[in-house]
């Protein structure tokens, strides 16, 4: 099918491609996303089409390759359908006893299947596994059956159904109104309401009004956006068009992360099939609407995932941020109307169209709707990407999803929010997870990140490596975010070295205070977060350094001696990997 | 490099603010790095001057304006493998090669960098050494990751 001039030639393609898709007994489905090849997904995949190509099972076995299922702590890993046994940490040398057994012989081999380290109980399909079992994968569960590389794949998971009811059954108010019903809020960590937003950009009288995707993930610890990019990328280019149906706007951008080199290729590759077909570009399924998206990708600056960086960015400009109002919605990308949102909050666009707001709406907490992608990282024994209902407690994600603390050691507290956000210690692990709830325990959603820390992190350390980074990422356009964040880091510095004076925690709350008020843009209205987080819940590991010359968890080098090592760590090898 | 060769790599693209980005992108991916007549070229190109052109390339991590080592050796200093012991590789990084961050080896065989999150977060510590990733990485590991690369040709 080249291009599509009529909404109906989607549902013939769709059955054009189930028609002519082979039939196979068994497909094994190999997760290839960064984590993956980070861990040798590469050589599962060639040991597969080795053996099976020796074998001479090329026409009843399917291979398919995929972006990421999630737990990346267990790459390499495979799915075999139709029964769903999982395999976990792969070896090539690993292949040809599951095609031996599990192919030809309809036989699990135990000894790759997932043993819980809890429990030690295998699970042998991957749906029974506890760190599946209590997500609700809306966004990620089609990641297991789309090659990103191929459009029909996304087609046949009714891809772009959504787009052509908009187009065709549906005005643009109409579109407005159901995403602000079902509830939706910017994934991106400010948690605005998506629907609002989206009216206040098309009620600017204007000649000419722009959509961004918001694709400059750059948190430490978080990767959800290059994910669902990586893994599913028709659905992102699908709600943009959606939303530029809705708000009027007949040019687009991908604002992505060079860091995210897969992801840059796959939405690419993805816009370039898109336009192939008539879904982007002039009359979009022989409609009267036209809308292009261009992809910019960054050049490594932080700052950019603030609005007015990001689309100073986009016009060449280096990436300082502005005051705000004008909002973008009033004066955006060469000052015309533009609405920015994050990749996970269009991803979610075509689910509400498809299966509507009040479906959508019963989702998540009365102010927090749908689900939210975590990255559940740190010293967490699963760690991975995990799809959540909004409202499931904070003990739910890190103890039942994530199998609970590394390597034996006890919980202190979760980070979420990135640089942006605060530390939340063991009294809040029953708190319910949505946008107000966070807020009020003093973090943040941000975009999702979820970072796990035990009794070895230092938490002034901790404090200064957020300092670091945001000192390191100012724009330095305004005094206060500039000069503020790196005095903030030198005293974290004289702490951890153990020159700290009691004096310090003082000058650290006022600075911190007023950077928080006086900072342009969002990125240093919030950098002293962490530092102020981890006053108010560990002060005491504070006194400890200033007082005691003290270093709890024995990790400011200064303050202990000889430097602790955990002894299970040396001597064991790195794994090594080649990405592409 | 030569003028003529820059300025067959500017053909195709436009001549507007928005798209240095992008010319640098390609210069860099051209020759490894930025170099001086590139920016003199680019600034003609856009009809916008050296400074400006100069004034975008610093503001961004990613454009260099040194040629760099044989091999690029990027040590993840994100939140997951900070708290994972990263902090402990990326000194004993710096100590095996001998260079702080952006800088280059006498023998430009290594450049050092870090880098704010490879987004591998559950398999960290994390280094690249060129497109290689190493996952799990820890100070021990740091001398045998780097060693065959010293006796490659």
């Amino acid at each position: 099918m080249r291009l599509l001039t009529h909404p109906s030639q989607l549902a013939d393609w769709k059955a054009r491609l189930l028609e002519k898709r082979p039939v196979h007994e068994k497909t094994i489905v190999v997760s290839n996303g960064t984590c993956g090849r980070a861990s040798g997904s590469l050589g599962i995949i060639e040991a597969l089409g080795r053996e099976l190509d020796r074998r001479g099972l090329g026409d009843t076995v399917g291979m398919e390759v995929t972006g990421c299922h999630g737990f990346c702590e267990l790459e390499p890993n495979v799915v075999i359908f139709p029964e769903g046994i999982y395999y976990a940490r792969l070896k090539p040398e690993d292949i040809p006893s599951i095609i031996d057994m599990t192919i030809l012989k309809n036989k699990v081999v135990e000894p790759l299947a997932y043993a819980d380290p809890k429990t030690g109980r295998r699970y042998v399909l991957q749906k029974d596994i506890p760190f599946y079992r209590k997500q609700m994968r809306l966004l990620t569960e089609d990641n297991l059956r789309i090659n990103p590389d191929r459009i029909e794949d996304y087609i046949l998971a009714d891809g772009y159904q959504a787009l052509a009811k908009v187009l065709f059954d549906m005005t643009a108010e109409e579109v407005i109104r159901e995403v602000d019903l079902a509830g939706l809020r910017g994934r991106g960590g400010a948690g605005f309401p998506t629907g609002k937003k989206w009216q206040f950009c098309r009620n600017e009288s204007a000649d000419r009004r722009y959509i961004i995707c918001n694709a400059d993930e750059g948190n430490p610890g978080t990767y959800m956006d290059r994910s669902i990019l990586g893994a599913n990328p028709h659905s992102v280019i699908e709600g943009m068009i959606i939303g530029a149906y809705a708000m009027g706007a007949a040019e687009g951008y991908i604002y992505v992360r060079m860091e995210a080199p897969q992801a840059v290729r796959q939405v690419t590759l993805a816009r370039d099939q898109a336009r192939h077909h008539g879904l982007l570009g002039k009359s979009i399924l022989g409609s009267e609407f036209h809308f292009d998206i261009h992809i910019v990708e960054g050049a490594g600056a932080f700052v950019c995932g603030e609005e007015t960086s990001l689309m100073s960015s986009i016009e060449g400009r280096r990436a300082v941020s502005r005051q705000r109002p004008p909002f973008p919605a009033q004066s955006g990308l060469w000052g015309k109307p533009t609405n920015i949102n994050n990749v996970e909050t269009w991803a979610n666009v075509p689910l509400i169209i498809k299966r509507g707001a009040e479906w959508y709406s019963n989702i998540g907490t009365p102010k927090s709707k749908g689900t939210k992608i975590f990255s559940l990282v740190g010293k967490i024994r699963h760690g991975g990407q995990v799809e959540v209902p909004m409202g499931i407690k904070l003990r739910e994600v890190i103890y039942d999803i994530g199998g609970g603390i590394k390597d034996g050691k006890k919980f202190k507290a979760v980070q979420t929010g990135g640089p942006a956000g605060g530390f939340l210690p063991a009294e809040f692990l029953d708190l319910a997870i949505d946008y107000d709830n966070l807020v009020q325990a003093g973090s943040t959603m941000g975009s999702g990140g979820m970072i796990v820390i035990d009794e070895t992190t230092c938490m002034v350390d901790l404090a200064r490596h957020y300092m670091h980074f945001t000192q390191e990422e100012s724009c330095g356009k305004c005094v206060p975010c500039r000069v503020g964040t790196r005095q903030m880091h030198d005293i974290l510095v004289r702490i951890t070295r153990g020159e700290g004076e009691e004096e310090d925690l003082t000058r650290l709350k006022e600075l911190g205070d007023s950077i928080t008020v006086a900072s342009l843009c969002g990125l240093g209205q919030t950098a002293p977060n962490p530092v102020l987080s981890t006053l108010r819940h560990f002060r005491g590991e504070y006194i400890d350094h200033i007082k005691h010359r003290k270093c709890g968890a024995g990790v400011c080098r200064e303050l202990i001696s000889p430097p602790a090592k955990e002894p299970g760590l040396v001597g064991r090898r790195a794994k090594k990997h080649h990405h592409d | 490099m030569t003028t003529p060769e820059i300025d067959l790599l500017l053909r195709g693209f436009g001549h507007e603010q928005k798209d240095l980005t992008r010319i640098l992108h390609k210069v860099q991916s051209t020759y490894g790095y930025i170099p001086a007549e590139a920016i003199r070229r680019v600034a003609e190109h856009l009809n916008t001057t050296e400074n400006e052109v100069y004034g975008v390339l610093t503001f961004y991590k990613a454009f260099r304006l040194e040629p760099r080592g044989r091999h690029m050796v990027t040590v993840c200093q994100g939140t997951s493998c900070h708290v994972r012991g990263g902090a402990e590789v990326f000194d004993e990084m710096k100590k095996e090669l001998g260079i702080e961050p952006g800088e280059t080896t006498p023998d430009r065989r290594f450049s050092l960098d870090t880098v704010n999150c490879f987004g591998c977060c559950a398999i960290g510590p994390t280094v690249v050494v060129d497109s290689t990733y190493y996952s799990r990485v820890s100070v021990a590991d740091v001398h045998p990751i780097i060693a065959p690369y010293r006796r490659r040709k």
